[in-house]
Order: C-alpha cells, then sequence, then structure tokens
C-alpha cells in the first residue's frame, strides 16, 4: 500500500479522488456546501505554499497574508478591466504576487530567523497600511475593492453587449459560482499538489532541507544558498497569490484586511497545525481550522442553551457562559487557545500525532522513542 | 521653525512609548533569550489596568428625586459616584486623577502577570527553537487581546488626562517664539513619564547589586549560576519588571488613544522594528531607536513632506528599518555576538 502511494500516479489519483469526492464524504459531516468547499480547496493551496517556505527552508514568515491580498487584487482588476474570464485573474495574481514576492524576498532574505520573521510582518503591515490610506485609488481603501456598473471590461464588451446586473466570473463561460466554483479550485489544488509533490522529491527540494538544517554547512561545501531560498520564497508567494485570486474568483471582492498580520498568523498556524514539512499536514490543518471556523463561529447563546439543556438549571448557565467565550464572535479564542496547545504539546501537528499512534499499535508498545523531527528554525 | 518644534514634540511622546516597550523585549531578550510577541499584549492589558480602575472607581449611586423633573417630564436622577459619597472631596480628587493613580494599581497586577506568564509558559520554551518561542507567544498574544474583547468590547473606550492637565500648554510663549505653538499637557507629561521609568529602570540596572548580577546573567548565566546565583530567579524578576514597564506605558498612554483590545498588535510590530533597529539586545539602542523613529514618524506626517511622498507617515518607519537592516546588519548599537547567524 505504501509502496504503491509512493509511486506518482498512484498518489496523484487517490489525491485527485479525495479531492473531488469532497462533495461527497464530507456529507456526513455537514460540511458540504459550496462556499466552504471553496475555501477547503483554497486555503489549502495557501498553507502548501506556505510550507514550502516555512517547512523546507524553515524560514518563518509572518507577512504571507501580504501576496493573498495582492493577488485578490490583481485578480478583481483584471475582472474590472479585461473580462471576467478566471483565466487572465489567475494569472494576473500569480504574476503579481510572483513580481511582489520577489521584491521583499530580495530584502528580507539577507537576515534570517527572527530578522526575518521581522522583516517579512513589517512589509506586510506595510502593504496593509498603504492598501488602506495612499494607494486608496488602486485597492479602494475601507470599502474594499468591487465590480462596478461602470467598469470598462474590454474584451468582454467587444464580444458581448453588458447585461443590467453585475456579470458573473466564468470559465468560459460556465459560471464560477456554487459547485463548479469549487471543482474549479479542486481541480487548482491537485495541479499544486502534483508541483508541490515534484518540489519536495527534487534535488531543489533536498537543498532547501539541506539549509533548513544547517545553513552555514551548505554553504561551506559551496553552495550559495540565497538563489534557492529566493526561490522558495517566490514560490510560496505565487502560491500565496494564486490562493488569493481564487478568493476573488469564488467572490469578486478584495479587501486589505486580507493583508493585515491576523491573516498571516492564520496560515502559519495550518500549517502548523497540520505538520510543518509534511506533504499534505498544511492541507489537513486548513481544513481543519476553516471547519472549525464554520462551526464555532455559528454557535450563539440559544444553540449553547439547547446543547447544554441536560445540565442543572445553575450549571446550565455557567457552561454556557464559559463556552459562549469561545464561540460565535469568540471564535479567534479558540483558535489562540489552539495555536498555543499544539505549539506546547504538539509542534509537529497532526502529521506527527498520527505517527505517534502509528507507532504506539505497531512497534509493539511504542518503545522506541525516535527523535521527533522538530522544527528547527533558520540559524 | 515653530512646525519643526511641535513635530519634534510630537515625536516624543510616541517614542516614549515605542521607547518603553522595545525596552522590555530587550529585557526579555538579552536576560531569558526569548523572543516575546505577548509584550504588545502586556502594553495592552495596562491601559486595560487603567480602564478598569476608572471603571470601579465611577461606580455610581442613583437616586430618584421626584421632586424635581427633568426637561422630558420624568424624575430626576441624581448620579453620585459611591467614591465621592464615601469619601467626598478626596473621592473626587481619585475620580478626577484616576489615570495616574492607575498606575499604583498596575504595577502590582502588571508583576503578577508577567512572573505568572513566565513561570506558567515561557519557561517551557527556552531550549526551544526561536521559531516556537515566536510562535506560542503570538497564540498567546490573540488569547489575551480576544479576552479583553470579550469583556470591555471591541469599541476604544476613551479616557480623559486629569483637569489639571488637559489642556494645551503654551510652549511658544516659553521659548519667546510666539503665541502659535501650544501643546497638550498631557502629552508633555507623558514624555517626562516615559524618561523617567527610563531612568529608573537603567538605574536599577547599573546602580543596585541585583542590577549588577541581571547584567553579568546576561553576559553569561552560566557561570553567574556556577557562583551559586540563582539567576532564573532574578530573570523571572526582569520577566515580570518588562511587564511592568510596558503596563505602565499602557495606563500612562490612554488619554492619548483610546485603548482598545487590538492597540498591543499594532504596537507591537513598531516595537519590534524598534528593536531591530537599535540593535537587538542593546538596551540604550531601544531606547534611542524607539525616540528617534517617534520623531522621524512625526516629522514624515508634516504637510510639507507629505506634498513630496504621499503615505510616506505610514511607512516610513518601516523603510528606516529595512534601510538599517541592510546596512548595519547589528543595527544602530547591537553587540557582538547577539543574535548573530
Amino acid at each position: 500500500m505504501k509502496e504503491m502511494l509512493n509511486r506518482e500516479p498512484f498518489a496523484l489519483a487517490a489525491f485527485s479522488l479525495v479531492i473531488l469526492l469532497m462533495p461527497i464524504w464530507l456529507t456526513p459531516f455537514g460540511a458540504n456546501y459550496p462556499d466552504l468547499l471553496q475555501k477547503f480547496a483554497i486555503f489549502a493551496i495557501f498553507a502548501m505554499g506556505f510550507n514550502i517556505l516555512f517547512g523546507l527552508t524553515g524560514y518563518l514568515s509572518f507577512g504571507h497574508a501580504a501576496f493573498l491580498g495582492v493577488g485578490s487584487y490583481a485578480a478583481v482588476w483584471s475582472f474590472k478591466l479585461f473580462t471576467m474570464n478566471v483565466i487572465p485573474a489567475i494569472f494576473f495574481g500569480v504574476a503579481f504576487a510572483g513580481i511582489f514576492a520577489l521584491a521583499i524576498g530580495y530584502v528580507s532574505l539577507r537576515r534570517s530567523g527572527i530578522y526575518f520573521s521581522i522583516l517579512t510582518l513589517a512589509f506586510a503591515q506595510m502593504s496593509y497600511n498603504l492598501a488602506y490610506s495612499v494607494l486608496t485609488p488602486i485597492t479602494n481603501g475601507e470599502t474594499g475593492l468591487q465590480l462596478t456598473l461602470q467598469d470598462p471590461r474590454i474584451i468582454d464588451n467587444a464580444f458581448t453587449t453588458p447585461g443590467a446586473g453585475l456579470p458573473e466570473t466564468n470559465l468560459f463561460g460556465i459560471d464560477m459560482s456554487g459547485y463548479p466554483g469549487f471543482y474549479f479550485c479542486a481541480v487548482v489544488l491537485i495541479i499544486c499538489f502534483f508541483i508541490t509533490r515534484r518540489i519536495f522529491n527534487s534535488p531543489f527540494g533536498l537543498t532547501l532541507r539541506g539549509i533548513k538544517s544547517n545553513q552555514n554547512r551548505m554553504g561551506y561545501t559551496g553552495l550559495n544558498t540565497r538563489p534557492y531560498t529566493l526561490t522558495a520564497f517566490v514560490i510560496s508567494g505565487m502560491f500565496a497569490g494564486l490562493a488569493g485570486s481564487l478568493l476573488a474568483v469564488t467572490d469578486p471582492l478584495a479587501g486589505a484586511e486580507r493583508m493585515q498580520w491576523t491573516a498571516s498568523g492564520e496560515v502559519v498556524l495550518m500549517t502548523i497545525l497540520g505538520g510543518v514539512g509534511t506533504l499534505i499536514g498544511p492541507m489537513l490543518g486548513a481544513w481543519l481550522i476553516k471547519y472549525l471556523e464554520n462551526i464555532f463561529s455559528s454557535f450563539n447563546e440559544i444553540t449553547l442553551e439547547h446543547f447544554f439543556s441536560f445540565l442543572p438549571e445553575g450549571l446550565q448557565s455557567f457552561a454556557v457562559e464559559l463556552a459562549s467565550l469561545f464561540v460565535g464572535e469568540g471564535w479567534h479564542l479558540t483558535l489562540g487557545v489552539l495555536f498555543m496547545l499544539i505549539v506546547i504539546f504538539l509542534p509537529g501537528g497532526l502529521m506527527e500525532g498520527w505517527r505517534r499512534l502509528l507507532r504506539r499499535f505497531s512497534g509493539g508498545g511504542g518503545g522506541k522513542s525516535e527523535p521527533a523531527a522538530a522544527v528547527q528554525p533558520a540559524e | 521653525m515653530d512646525a519643526i518644534l511641535l513635530q519634534l514634540l510630537n515625536g516624543l511622546d510616541k517614542g516614549g512609548a515605542y521607547a518603553l516597550i522595545a525596552l522590555g523585549l530587550t529585557l526579555v531578550f538579552g536576560t531569558l533569550g526569548v523572543v516575546n510577541f505577548a509584550h504588545g499584549a502586556l502594553f495592552m492589558l495596562g491601559a486595560f489596568c487603567a480602564v478598569t480602575f476608572n471603571k470601579l472607581l465611577g461606580l455610581e449611586k442613583v437616586v430618584v428625586d421626584e421632586t424635581q423633573t427633568t426637561a422630558w417630564g420624568t424624575a430626576l436622577e441624581i448620579r453620585t459616584p459611591y467614591i465621592e459619597s464615601w469619601f467626598g472631596e478626596f473621592g473626587s480628587f481619585l475620580l478626577n486623577y484616576s489615570v495616574p493613580v492607575s498606575i499604583i494599581v498596575a504595577i502590582p497586577v502588571m508583576l503578577v502577570i508577567g512572573i505568572v506568564m513566565e513561570r506558567g509558559l515561557i519557561k517551557h520554551f527556552y531550549k526551544r527553537p526561536h521559531a516556537d518561542q515566536i510562535l506560542v507567544t503570538f497564540g498567546l498574544a490573540i488569547v489575551l487581546q480576544e479576552i479583553i474583547k470579550h469583556y470591555f468590547g471591541a469599541n476604544p473606550i476613551p479616557q480623559a488626562a486629569p483637569a489639571a492637565v488637559a489642556g494645551s500648554a503654551d510652549i511658544g510663549a516659553w521659548l519667546g517664539l510666539g503665541d502659535g505653538l501650544v501643546y497638550p499637557w498631557w502629552r508633555l507629561v507623558y514624555f517626562g513619564f516615559s524618561a523617567a521609568v527610563i531612568a529608573a529602570v537603567f538605574a536599577f540596572l547599573q546602580f543596585t547589586t541585583y542590577g549588577m548580577v541581571v547584567r553579568a546573567g546576561m553576559r553569561d548565566s552560566e557561570t553567574v549560576g556556577l557562583l551559586g546565583i540563582n539567576i532564573q530567579k532574578r530573570f523571572t524578576v526582569v520577566f515580570g519588571i518588562a511587564a511592568v514597564v510596558a503596563g505602565l506605558a499602557g495606563v500612562m498612554y490612554t488619554p492619548i488613544l483610546p485603548p482598545d483590545y487590538h492597540m498591543g498588535m499594532d504596537f507591537l510590530v513598531l516595537s519590534f522594528v524598534v528593536v531591530v533597529v537599535g540593535g537587538m539586545g542593546s538596551l540604550p539602542g531601544a531606547v534611542l531607536a524607539g525616540f528617534l523613529l517617534g520623531v522621524l514618524q512625526s516629522f514624515a506626517s508634516m504637510n510639507a513632506v507629505m506634498t513630496i511622498f504621499p503615505g510616506i507617515n505610514q511607512i516610513i518607519i518601516y523603510l528606516v528599518a529595512v534601510v538599517i537592516l541592510l546596512t548595519m546588519p547589528r543595527g544602530l548599537l547591537g553587540r557582538e555576538g547577539v543574535m548573530e547567524d
């Protein structure tokens, strides 16, 4: 079984099957509706891309949301200026995010460790501040960038007469809302999985892992590490841009809050939760977080009261009071607590937990304590 | 000339806040070697100490006076804060000076919060990589700010400065520059306060035996430990002091900026930049860079500058940080061997 999964065609087929059948196997979990499924696919791409940088090279970027934001803005502008077709939008999203990542990476990667984290955080905050203030003609400030009836849309308008309402994003005539939107994102996700898998198994990926475990030694062997880290940074920035443009494809809006540090923190959490440096871990992390977010933020006092109705009166109100801290508006609190618990107790994430479980059941009591693949910072 | 002086003053109070937070960050980093992303949350908690204190003082007794009516025809409600009815003059004095007085409350509260945080969480992360330290303190920052948001709401809560210093100081007249130059008293107070706190921290480290041991521990904690000194305990106290400094910065900043739950993160990002510019692990560097960046930021928001470079006020600090990091990787006053790679 394991050998079979290591062969590329099988791995891809299995992966595609799991992704494309998501509407079926997620139904029992109550997660089978297109909005959520789209988010699953999009944030999986985002986290996978982030993992190429953090998981392989150990450089912890705290500013990845900036690339997501740039991707969204570029995609919405493509809808506004050229056409509602999603292909050019994605192209522009990825290209702009790539250029942006090249510029930021070129500067930030001169330093490593904590300096790198702070530099990327500073750049992301700078982009966020600019998007909110001076760049308002491009980003539409606080309102966010939206489609309007006055948009030129030169390519579309050259071939068809514009309808009365706002047009929908489409792929050569197929509307990108609902399930078609999900399947489109899913196909993109499968392509991204293929690319990521290739990167992981390539000599390039091996070099990146070498940089993570000891950058100095890599330098002593005569390898100039910076082009490698920069390439990884740009690739992961492009993944983020792709995710951003897909967000715009499923819902043609772009706002500055997508670039805030909380968004950057979220993708870090997804990656950590799933398992840093593993192929599918970040994707699982993204799914779990989006799923929990969906459940927890829909709770309110009434559902809670119903949920705790088996308790006696006094206990019930206490339980409701306590639980209401964590649900609805307080979902971010749950996120923060989860974040801390994972970092403290399970630094390897879900994948590490899974491996531990496997070892316990197969390794005869799990006596072997193999050194865990701890997250090494780039030093 | 007037405009330049005004911007200089403007920068000093903001710079004071940056310097105080950055000082605490550097202290923690220098002693425990931990990168504390929750330090901004301590600043925010300090500010909310002032808010809570003010709320407690402001609890009112409502007496309905049936003989008098309001303009709407309902009975007049006479509200007197309990504190006034109990203590009279002193009570109203307390209410008026609630922000400075809450310093007395904030010091023990922040000290306890700091020590609990260090013993309960950060202690377990000394040996872990910096990335883990960043992540766990980042999570803690989210938790703290969400708890505050749950109890105090998402909106900023304005706090009044004491009436005696609520107005503006006529600085122009003092310096003989004409009447045009006025500046809010409270901001001058804030600058003086931050200077005093910074001086106190430095005096503590420089002139007391305790401080000397801490400084020795920052150099080489292993040797100090071998000499039979429980250096870990002192470092915990230093963490508490850093928390107090950040908390006090927050308390006194409330009349300038109405506190809300995410003010900590806003200041944290800037304070990290300040620390990096000043030089990781250098206390004077943190203070210098704090004031420098505060002043630079206020100069960048002058109209004359804004017309040449629009939006420069939003990004000047980050730009300076990028330039400094690329030209002097150790920061302005960074020591050799601290966070080198």
